[in-house]
Parts: C-alpha cells; structure tokens; sequence
C-alpha cells in the first residue's frame, strides 16, 4: 500500500498552493485531480486580486499565465427597461504592480501545477478521490480510483461541494443558503474589439458587475471580465432563491436573457461562444464555513467554504491560494512534532486567524445577509431607473420642477424603507 | 433548449462509463426535484408524461447545483469516476 508524507484531493488554487509549499520545503506530497488536467474540471468567474498573496508564493506573479490587468471597473443596476451604469478608473490601477487581473483557470491551474512539479511535487490526474480512510477516528488516507492511498495527514481541496470533508465527518451537506450556482460563457473577441469595446490599451482590461432584473429579484448578479481574446460572461444565482422562486423561471433561460439585454448584446456581438461552464459558489460566508481541521485532515479553499461576496468585489481564489499555503505551513509544524492530530494541526487556524483570511471571514460577517435583501436586486435599480428616466426626459409640454421629480419617486415611506436599508448597510 | 444543446456541443466531454447522479429509486416524484428543473444549467432535468422527473445526465457540467438544491436524500450523487466528463479547456 502507497504511504505519503502528504495527500491532497484536488488540484485548484487551494490544493496546487499547498502542494507548492510543501514541495518547496521538501515535503513529499502528492495532488489528486479527478480531471485530465489540473484546471479542467474547475470553473471561475475569473478575477484574481494579487495584493493578498503576493508576499506568499514570491517570483510566481512575474511569469504566470493571467489575462488582463484590470483598470476599469464597472457596475451597473438593471431595472426592467432601462439601466444606470457607473465607471471607476484611476491612475493608482494603471501604475505599479496590478491589484487585479482577469484569469481562466484551466490555463492558470495547469501552469501552476507545472510549477508544482518542478519543486518535486507529485501530481496524479485522472484520479477521483471517493472517500476518506479512518482508523480509531483519525484520518489516515483515501480512497482513490478504488485503491487505498495512506498519508500522514490529507487536505481537502476538493471544491465548493466539499464532500471529503463532509466523509470525514468534518461538515453537513451544502445548503441552498449558503450556495449560489454561478454559470459562464467564454466568448471569443479580437483583442482590439476588446480593447475599443471596453476602453482599454494592450494587456489591460475591464470588470463589470450587474445586479438587478437579470435575476428576477433573486439574489445575484452578473458579472462581464475582459480577457486576453475574450470575454467571460457570468451571471451568479442563489441556489435557494432559484429553488423557491418559480416565476423567476430558469437558470439557462435568465442567462440567455442577460445576454441578450441592450447594455450587453454590442458588447459581445460579433463574438464566438467556446465553452460554457458552471459551478456552485460558496455565499455564506463566515457562518457557513466548515470545520477547518481534524485528526489527521485539514480543509482549505471552496471546500472550507473560503469565497466572499461584498457586491462590489466577489472574492474566491485569494483565499484559495493563501489557505492553501496555511495549510501546508500548519503541515509542515505537525511534521517537526512528529503529530498530526488535531490539536497540533489547530495551528492552520491560527494561521489563517493571523492573515487577511479569517480576518475578512470576520470583519464580513454579515454582509451575505445585508446583501440577500431583495430590494437590492428589484426594488433599487427599479426606482434609480425611473428616476433616472423622469429627469432625462424633456416632454413636448413645460417639464416639472426637478425637485417635484424627486419627490414623486421619493415619497416619504420611500425614504423610510431607504434608511432601514441603510441602517442595514452599516454593518457590512 | 436546442440552443442551450448546441452550447453544450462546444465543451469537450469525455464518456461517462455511468450516470454519476441518479434519482433514487421511489423519489421520481418528490416536489424537491423541482429545483434541478429550474436550477441546472444544463437543463437536464425535466418531467416526463407520467409526471416523474427525469434526468439525462450527458451535457451534466458537474457543477452542483442539483446535490446542494434537491439533497442527497432524492439524489444519489457523486463526481465521474477520474478521466471521465466534462474537461474546461478555458475554465
């Protein structure tokens, strides 16, 4: 029977990040990727901020495989008929080293592994890992295309669904409230399309969100990122509003329907769809995270639930990366003890405690419920909408007081349920 | 629905050996299945004349949404043996 130092299921962002760590400090770890490649059975809406992780894997940012430098971000509320978009750009997004950048991950995630492999990491495709070995309640290895593989300690990486850890008895199954399903087309663009489209130079790109009627009302948004030579096209749905909401109708049938609104047909017309692609997304947040660590197993990425929705950012592969890397290092303390039970393994949390990691899971915890307020998706884009259309508007008569404008829409019950909201809002 | 079948062409799909998700036996018409009609973004789940719901697993994206939508409960659920499904060539 195969015995490692280390086993990891799953080669995303999370599992490639500690197998890079703990190649790098010369510990034998193998990867177990269920996919042809790393990167083939992984789906993101494609936006990396490198700030948070740049100090952890150093030397890796200046050669790695990413789209487009954003300098342009984008937001837009999409009432019934009409829309209000705004713009940010700035020069402290086109100087320096780019906080962000668009990214395919099928590319990323195989180069990575590359890299993984040159440090001595072992990588094994086309290997699905079905459960957990337990021996006297402590994890002592996998069960991987039927054969038994042991380890020392195991790190499940193995995405939002997070069924190894939900094997080892670390978490209960996913709930509809804690999940969105999110869904994307990869569609091809000449890059100097791109670049005139979304008002951008060479190597530089945009990110736009969209919230509103796209979704019904549903809590969710869309998202539009600009890559090398196309575009990936997104829109994000919670799982529970989808399942309780029938008039909302479904979820291919929504995106078709965003893609066809007028504030995105131009942009992509002339454009040719490669793939389609879909996932579930981790909404929860901090309360919604599973246990981080066991006897014998530690959990790290989508499948700890690490992905963060503040509605201007959404946030995933950071977290990936960094608690893959915090994995690896509570690792590689358990290894110097010669123990791998929980309480030594408990360092991951301290770890993850200590960086940017759980210090966002805190700071932010209540923003998914700040957030699934309905009227944020219906109500608001309705009213700026109207609004919007009412002082834009010149009729063939006198035209209104601006300020009669105003207060049609602005009624004062309008206000009130504005400033609830509001109070609301502080907390996130 | 053809256009969501044609898009489902563009992905490159290796042979499933077997359905990895599959409805349990007796649950062909629990209420909670309603979900993956609406939900997949496949569109594979469906109801058939009998009024049971059905699934045709090829095109299945692995994405989900039925197992955290519907339960394990209805649904007997897991990830292609390795190899096999969906492979993103973008992601």
């Amino acid at each position: 029977m195969e015995k490692f130092d280390v086993i990891i299921t799953g080669a995303g962002l999370a599992g490639l990040a500690a197998a890079y760590t703990l190649a790098g400090e010369g510990v034998e770890v193998v990867v177990l990727e269920r996919g042809d490649y790393p990167g083939s059975k992984n789906v993101s809406g494609g936006r990396i901020y490198v700030n948070p992780v740049r100090d952890l894997f150093p030397g890796l940012w200046e050669e790695a495989p990413l789209e487009r430098a954003i300098v342009r971000e984008g937001a837009t509320l999409m009432a019934r008929n009409r829309s209000f978009t705004f713009h940010y750009t700035g020069s402290e997004l086109r100087t320096g080293q780019p906080q962000s950048h668009s990214i395919l991950r099928s590319k990323f995630d195989r180069w990575f592994s590359e890299r993984v492999e040159e440090r001595g990491g072992m990588l094994l495709p086309k290997t699905l890992v079905s459960d957990v070995i337990r021996e006297n309640g402590k994890i002592i290895g996998v069960i991987a295309g039927g054969d038994e593989l042991r380890a020392d300690v195991v790190i499940a990486c193995d995405g939002a669904l997070s069924l190894i850890p939900e094997k080892a008895g670390l978490r209960s199954p996913g709930r509809a409230h804690d999940n969105a399903v999110g869904v994307k087309e990869i569609i091809q663009l000449d890059p100097n399309l791109i670049n005139d489209r979304f008002s951008v130079g060479d190597g530089e790109g945009s990110a736009h969100l969209f919230a509103g009627d796209i979704t019904k009302g549903l809590f969710g948004g869309g998202f539009l990122y600009t890559n090398r030579d196309s575009v990936s096209l997104g829109l994000v749905i919670s799982i529970e509003d989808i399942a309780k909401e029938e008039a909302a109708g479904d979820i291919p049938a929504l995106f078709e329907a965003f893609k066809a609104r007028p504030e995105i047909e131009p942009l992509i017309r002339g454009g040719t769809t490669v793939e389609y692609g879909a996932h579930v997304i981790p909404e929860g947040g901090y309360r919604a995270l599973s246990r981080l660590y066991g006897d014998g197993i530690l959990v790290a990425g989508d499948s700890a639930g690490f992905a963060l929705n503040l509605g201007f950012t959404v946030r995933g592969m950071e977290y990936a990366l960094a608690s893959g890397h915090y994995a690896a290092k509570a690792v590689i303390e358990a290894k110097k003890a010669g123990r791998y039970d929980a309480a030594t393994l408990a360092a991951y949390q301290k770890f993850l405690e200590d960086s940017f990691v759980l210090k966002d899971f805190q700071t932010f915890q209540d923003t998914p419920r700040v957030l699934s307020n309905p009227h944020l998706f219906g109500h608001y884009p309705e009213l700026v909408g109207n609004l919007l259309r009412d002082l834009y508007t010149v009729p063939a008569g006198p035209k209104s007081p601006i300020f009669t404008t105003l207060r049609r829409h602005l009624t004062l019950s309008q206000l009130w349920t504005i400033l609830k909201d509001a109070r609301e809002v502080t907390k996130i | 629905m053809t256009d969501l079948k044609a898009k489902l062409g563009l992905n490159v799909f290796k042979p499933l050996p077997a359905p990895h998700i599959k409805i349990r036996a007796g649950m062909e018409r629990d209420p909670r299945l309603k979900a993956a009609v609406r939900g997949c973004p496949a569109g594979l789940y469906s109801v058939n004349e009998k009024g049971e719901f059905v699934l045709a697993i090829d095109g299945c994206l692995e994405c989900g949404t039925c197992r955290i939508a519907c339960g394990t409960e209805v649904l007997e659920w897991s990830y292609p043996e390795g190899g096999a499904g969906v492979q993103f060539r973008f992601g």
